[in-house]
């Protein structure tokens, strides 16, 4: 892990993708569905997930996004990504959702659908086999 | 990042839930930019005040954090969505107004001077040199870091917000020296504020957090104003170095080709429908001006002119509000071309401006059309 944006410790099943995330316009805040077609995640639920993904883009007004998905229950469990955005730091400081950074190989090695734990505490990432 | 006893203690929640919530924003936006520590600030200009811009959510995060939130150091805010005063000549729903209403109350609750300016630089008195600030909006962040000898990052809404309420902000690159690897050399002949506003545009463009420019000889706080709108719209990069730099920067020329691109870019009309002047809002040299080139002329077509209301209220008093009034101007206070939700695309197909912030949103938030004319422009071929 490269760096620790918001603290946490979690346990979920991943959620992956090799796209970024624009908040706004791509995620449904009230059901925390994937609501873009164009997007590789399209239909899927990020709700108590770990999500996975290489950045935010898009509007800092994606940030209330993230809060308004939190609010509704509906938010992922942690995120990781492998660049720090301002929108999706604020966003997961805002809801109080884990944000880690992670190398590009760590990033290549995190399966979708693999259960994982994160614990910025003691700075561990680990897979279950 | 390294935090002090009281800081971890804060973050843990030690402190409450806002001050956990405050210190949260500041550590993520801090480990983004890469700052090393938190510092002290003593004034805070926020963003994410227009309902047309942060929307539901927005308005019920403020609500619900107004209820514990306060201020701890001065802090100041961007335009809103309309002026209370003629609102209702303009197409707002109830719902919209309402929203924008609960938005200044939960702001003034926790302590905000209800300023509704996007020029705080103008109408407050700039603290001493070297004074760390927190600004959210980019004009104004371009425009302390430029002119006023003040220190900030680009802010976003949240990271001032959260500074507001605790005091202190990220020490990220902005706020440090900086030696800029670009040289913008400024070759334009007898430049206008839309010329600045072009250039503004382009440095932005090409910057990364800050630029070299050097050939831009004597400007009025029109044409400052308008190159610092200019490149807070169209990139990261919040700050002008006046000078050449070192030998080893590299050399860039705006010249009248760099210009006519982005002209290009930006200008998607012959004429527009309607004028509006102010993105930045106007401030008071700027509307004694205007009062002077428009005496004994009026507008053949409607012309927004946005400014702070304490403006507005000096204005009043010297005359000149009756006679942009007289002239046939539309007299904004509070709000801003910016992200206006007084301009719609199911009235209006094109919009005359000499804003280059204000066309840029014109165009992409609004969906208008936009013809670029500089005031002098505007002022010969729209009056009579």
């Amino acid at each position: 892990m490269n760096k620790i944006l918001v603290s946490g410790k979690v346990e979920g099943i991943v959620l992956k993708s090799n796209d970024p995330i624009n908040f706004l316009g791509t995620v449904d805040k009230k059901t925390g569905i994937i609501s873009d077609k164009k997007h590789p995640l399209f239909e899927k639920a990020i709700k108590d997930t770990i999500l996975v993904f290489p950045s935010g883009v898009g509007s800092s007004v994606g940030a209330y996004t993230i809060y308004s998905i939190k609010s509704n229950n509906v938010a992922p469990l942690a995120m990781i990504c492998k660049k720090a955005d301002l929108t999706v730091a604020t966003g997961c400081a805002l809801a109080n959702i884990p944000l880690i950074t992670i190398s590009d190989e760590e990033f290549l090695s995190i399966k979708n659908g693999i259960k994982m734990s994160l614990d910025t505490d003691s700075s561990t990432l680990s897979v279950y086999q | 990042m390294e935090l002090t006893r009281e800081e971890e203690s804060a973050l843990k929640g030690e402190q409450g839930e806002i001050m956990q919530m405050a210190y949260r924003i500041l550590v993520a936006t801090g480990e983004a930019t890469d700052a090393e520590k938190l510092i002290p600030i003593e004034w805070a200009h926020l963003s994410g005040v227009n309902y047309n811009t942060i929307g539901d959510a927005g308005e019920e995060l403020l609500s619900t954090i107004s209820k514990d939130a306060r201020v701890t150091v001065k802090t100041t805010l961007n335009p809103m969505g309309f002026d209370i005063d003629n609102v209702s000549n303009y197409k707002l729903d109830e719902n919209f107004i309402s929203k924008q209403l609960s938005i200044r109350n939960s702001y003034e609750t926790m302590g905000v001077i209800p300023s509704f300016s996007c020029i705080p630089y103008e109408i407050f008195d700039i603290p001493k040199n070297g004074t760390q600030v927190a600004f959210a909006e980019s004009n104004a962040a371009i425009h302390a870091n430029s002119y006023d000898n003040l220190k900030t990052n680009k802010e976003s809404a949240f990271s001032a917000l959260a500074s507001a309420i605790v005091g202190k902000s990220p020490y990220s690159s902005l706020r440090k020296e900086d030696t800029p690897n670009i040289t913008i050399q400024m070759k334009v002949k007898n430049p206008n504020e839309l010329t600045y506003g072009m250039l503004g545009f382009y440095a932005g463009k090409i910057g990364d957090t800050s630029v070299n420019i050097s050939g831009l000889g004597e400007m009025d706080q029109r044409q400052c104003k308008a190159m610092c709108g200019g490149m807070g719209t169209s990139g990261t990069c919040a700050k002008f170095i006046f000078g050449e730099g070192d030998s080893n920067t590299e050399k860039i020329d705006f010249d009248e080709k760099e210009m006519q691109n982005v002209h290009d870019e930006l200008n998607t009309a012959e004429k527009g429908d309607l004028i509006t002047l102010g993105s930045p809002q106007l401030g008071l040299d700027e509307i004694s001006d205007l009062a002077a080139k428009l005496k004994g002329r009026s507008f053949q077509k409607r012309c927004m002119v946005f400014l702070p209301r304490t403006v507005k209220e000096q204005a009043q008093k010297i005359g000149y509000i009756t006679e942009l009034e007289r002239a046939g101007c539309e007299i904004l206070a509070d709000c801003c071309t910016c992200l206006t939700p007084l301009i719609s695309k199911d009235d209006v197909d094109a919009v005359t401006t000499n804003s280059i912030k204000g066309a840029f949103y014109l165009k992409n938030s609004n969906g208008v059309d936009v013809n670029l004319k500089s005031l002098t422009q505007i002022v010969e071929d729209e009056t009579r």
